[in-house]
């Protein structure tokens, strides 16, 4: 029995006059299961996404959703997903219910069931009692639950978050994490846009890194964790007039040190546990007084550094391809 | 292949609700039905059709009414009317244009377009909305010209033919509307651009002045004006017309028929700008 997908990109190209905000983007999303879309601003995640959505076409190359190929049957995709874009769209003027009405009735559903599900949706994103004010009103994390809540009303077995949490607070962020899991344990096919590193290693089964419109790693969070090699060693002091003096102790038993004034930190590739046990006796035994020590294990940040040579918050200014798609 | 994500979907938690198949017209329905919702809840969009062309209606009467004299019943301010109406109904190209960049900008079109509905349908329930918008205007105006001293003098025919002409001159304007709206990145330069035009079009025309008294190439140039045949049309379709000068070029002297035409022709030569420039910014 072959293997089903939820989501399939084959080679996704897409030209913008002379810029190639995609190139050659292949992957699959396993139904069931959460395939996080890593990459700094203008790496070309919207265009995929909205290649993948039926709102742009593809140079070349294609994407099947559900099944359905985005260019032939682009209303059978439209059926099988639904889509929460960067921004949060929903009808401002428009209460929590109007919204889900409105979107309800071109889906072609039923005024009674409309009803039913809105009230649930409302429960379930924790808006019953914003239902009946005008969206105006809500806060940006109940926009975004509210945009979700939407995208859910014909129940798609398929949901494309484009960066849902982008401009959150990190409350609001939590608890859509929360809401995002739930949807997956019912069996939604979830593909999401983020540049948070930890948002992806959050949610995503695998994890698909984009960097100027090209894949550039993919796997598992864990997969990437290791291709970036060892953890490091991190010192803290608590004066920051002994940070020298503790940097040239720390050379003596490692081969690297890095220092960052600000942060009155030390960092050193780590040789395991028992090694760091020694560092901090030999600190113990100085004058030199520390706040902290111990083991960083590597984040996704790094990673990205790793695979890119940039750091992903860098890259933001670099293009807008997307935001003048 | 596909037999088989549809069973796996079933044999989960997720169950999908019958998507019946709507039309276009109840599509569009829905969309109106969301831009009246708005009205509602924000009733000073409606000023630009009712308290904006009363106080024209009012300006123009009290502050030209004594120095100009027009030999009709009523005088100027029964000329007037029809003129207003025209540039009312001329200006709800602006309300489709900056009602479709607000839904551009914020992603209320991508949302929809991300639905299985036809794509038309974003467009048509915006006309349907902006068709109303207008005829209020024109319900407003009539009532404000009745207390002012306005009447229409012939007959029923002729009356419900003068509000079809206009009604049918906003259906045209919402071409260029959706022209401008989705050629322009923001409300703001929608604003810009349709006052930087309309004004000086709806203006230079009929409309609060007859042309008579007019050099002669800007006679030629205010006759030959689409407004110009328009309001002309109404006046003569509810009496409120003067007697033409010997020279009046073609238009005036024809009113209706030229009315039909350039109905006919903005919406042949827009509609296919209107529709490319919509895909070419929403496609891409």
């Amino acid at each position: 029995m072959t293997r089903t997908h939820a989501i399939e990109a084959e080679r996704l190209v897409k030209r913008f006059g002379d810029t190639l905000a995609v190139d050659d983007v292949s992957f699959v999303v396993p139904e069931g299961s959460v395939l996080g879309l890593l990459g700094p601003n203008g790496a070309g995640k919207t265009t995929t996404v909205r290649m993948m959505t039926t709102l742009t076409r593809p140079t070349s190359g294609t994407a099947r959703v559900a099944g359905h190929d985005v260019l032939t049957e682009p209303d059978a995709v439209r059926r099988s997903m639904g889509l929460t874009g960067q921004a949060a769209t929903v009808d401002e003027l428009l209460t929590g219910r109007e919204n889900l009405r409105l979107i309800g009735q071109l889906y072609g559903l039923d005024k009674s069931y409309i009803a039913r599900a809105s009230d649930d949706l409302l429960e379930r994103f924790s808006l019953t009692d914003a239902g009946d004010r005008t969206a105006k009103t809500y806060s940006g994390g109940m926009r975004r639950r509210l945009d979700l809540a939407v995208s859910l009303i014909a129940t798609p077995p398929v949901l494309f978050l484009d960066e849902p949490t982008t401009g959150l607070d990190p409350r609001s962020r939590v608890e859509l994490w929360e809401v995002l899991r739930e949807l997956v344990a019912d069996g939604t096919t979830l593909l999401l846009t983020t540049q948070y590193l930890e948002e992806a290693d959050q949610l995503a089964d695998n994890i698909v890194v984009i960097d100027r419109g090209t894949v550039i790693a993919e796997g598992t969070p864990l997969q990437l964790k290791d291709q970036s090699g060892a953890a490091s060693l991190v010192v803290t002091v608590s004066r920051a007039d002994d940070l020298e003096l503790a940097e040239q102790m720390l050379r003596d038993h490692v081969a690297e040190v890095h220092a960052d004034r600000g942060a009155r930190q030390l960092t050193a590739p780590a040789e395991g546990v028992a090694h760091m046990t020694r560092i901090a006796g030999i600190f113990a035994e100085s004058r030199i007084e520390l706040d902290d020590i111990g083991l960083k294990r590597p984040s996704l940040d790094d990673v990205f550094l790793h695979l890119t040579g940039h750091r992903a918050e860098d890259a933001a200014a670099d293009e807008q391809i997307e935001e003048a798609s | 292949m596909n037999d088989q994500i549809g069973t796996t979907i079933r044999a989960g938690r997720i169950s999908s609700p019958d998507v019946r198949q709507t039309g276009l017209l109840g599509q569009s329905f829905a969309i109106a039905r969301r831009n009246f919702i708005h009205i509602k809840r924000m009733p000073e969009m409606l000023l630009d059709v009712t308290i904006q062309p009363v106080m024209f209606v009012l300006l123009f009467a009290f502050v030209f009414g004594s120095s100009i004299d027009i030999p009709i019943e009523g005088g100027y301010k029964a000329f007037l009317m029809a003129g207003i109406m025209a540039q009312t109904v001329a200006f709800s190209s602006f309300i489709v244009a900056v009602g479709l960049t607000a839904d551009l900008e914020k992603g209320i079109v991508d949302r929809m377009r991300s639905l299985p509905i036809n794509p038309a349908a974003v467009l048509v329930g915006r006309s349907f909305s902006s068709v109303a918008h207008s005829s209020i205007g024109l319900v407003v105006m009539s009532l404000t010209g009745l207390t002012i001293g306005w009447g229409i003098h012939t007959d029923v025919f002729r009356a419900a033919l003068g509000y079809l002409l206009l009604v049918g001159w906003a259906f045209a304007m919402i071409w260029v509307g959706i022209w401008v709206g989705s050629a322009m990145r923001s409300v703001e330069a929608v604003n810009g651009v349709m006052f930087a035009t309309m004004f000086p079009i709806t203006f230079l025309a009929n409309t609060f002045a007859p042309t008579d008294s007019m050099p002669d190439w800007l006679r030629t140039v205010a006759e030959w004006n689409p407004i110009s045949s328009l309001t002309q049309a109404v006046r003569v379709l509810w009496g409120n017309d003067m007697p033409l000068h010997a020279d009046a070029e073609l238009p005036l002297r024809y009113p209706v028929a030229f009315t039909i035409g350039w109905i006919i022709v903005i919406t042949a030569v827009v509609a296919p700008l209107a529709i490319r420039t919509f895909r070419r910014r929403t496609a891409d």
